[in-house]
């Protein structure tokens, strides 16, 4: 699962059956300092996120199908939950203990 | 799961047994704010999208899973699976 930001809203009225009464939501995935990393995608939402929001986002079809339990489901993304807080060194970042170029 | 805009079509006439009766369409992926993102795809579409629509697609194997029920499984890695009507984003940072 990846931590991702809510960007907003995808409407669609002409859809696959499957998508009838969910709510689209474009994510954007970001680092634990809330920076982004990767292209945002679109992913459903089963939590009643809103935009601007930090979220738990899933993305395995098989997972997804038990979530909406469903054999045969042409959804991979999921919105499964959201975060209050997240407590971790950013790996990216510069390693713990290290001083900065011109500190000290 | 990404958006996408339709660019065009294919017309394949010799193909794997799983792809008879379905439209191929070419589909630009794009960001947020509506501008391309890196190569087209070309994808089944079991929603009718015209020329020119932007709309949402599904990719790997749950792309197979969006061919209407009686149909064998298609051998396919993306799927446009609804036309989109609008995308509410708030301004970048």
């Amino acid at each position: 699962m990846t931590l991702c930001r809510v960007l907003g809203t995808v409407v669609s009225t002409v859809k696959h059956p499957a998508y009838k009464g969910l709510k689209l939501y474009f994510v954007q995935p970001v680092d634990p300092d809330g920076n982004p990393v990767e292209p945002a995608f679109l992913a459903v939402d089963q939590v009643q996120a809103g935009p601007g929001d930090l979220v738990l986002v899933m993305s395995e079809g098989n997972g997804a199908r038990q979530i909406l339990r469903q054999k045969q489901l042409p959804i991979r993304s999921i919105v499964v939950g959201v975060v209050d807080a997240v407590d971790a060194r950013n790996p990216l970042g510069p390693p713990e203990g290290t001083i900065a170029r011109g500190e000290a | 799961m990404y958006l996408g805009r339709v660019v065009g079509t294919v017309v394949a006439t010799r193909k794997a047994d799983g792809l008879d009766g379905l439209r191929l369409l070419v589909v630009q992926p794009l960001n947020p704010d509506l501008s391309p993102r890196g190569n087209v795809v070309v994808a089944i579409d079991v929603v009718q999208a015209g020329p020119d629509e932007i709309v949402h697609l599904v990719g790997s194997r749950e792309a197979s899973l969006a061919v209407p029920a009686g149909l064998p499984l298609a051998p396919v890695d993306a799927a446009i699976v609804g036309i989109v009507d609008s995308v509410d984003v708030e301004a970048r940072p």
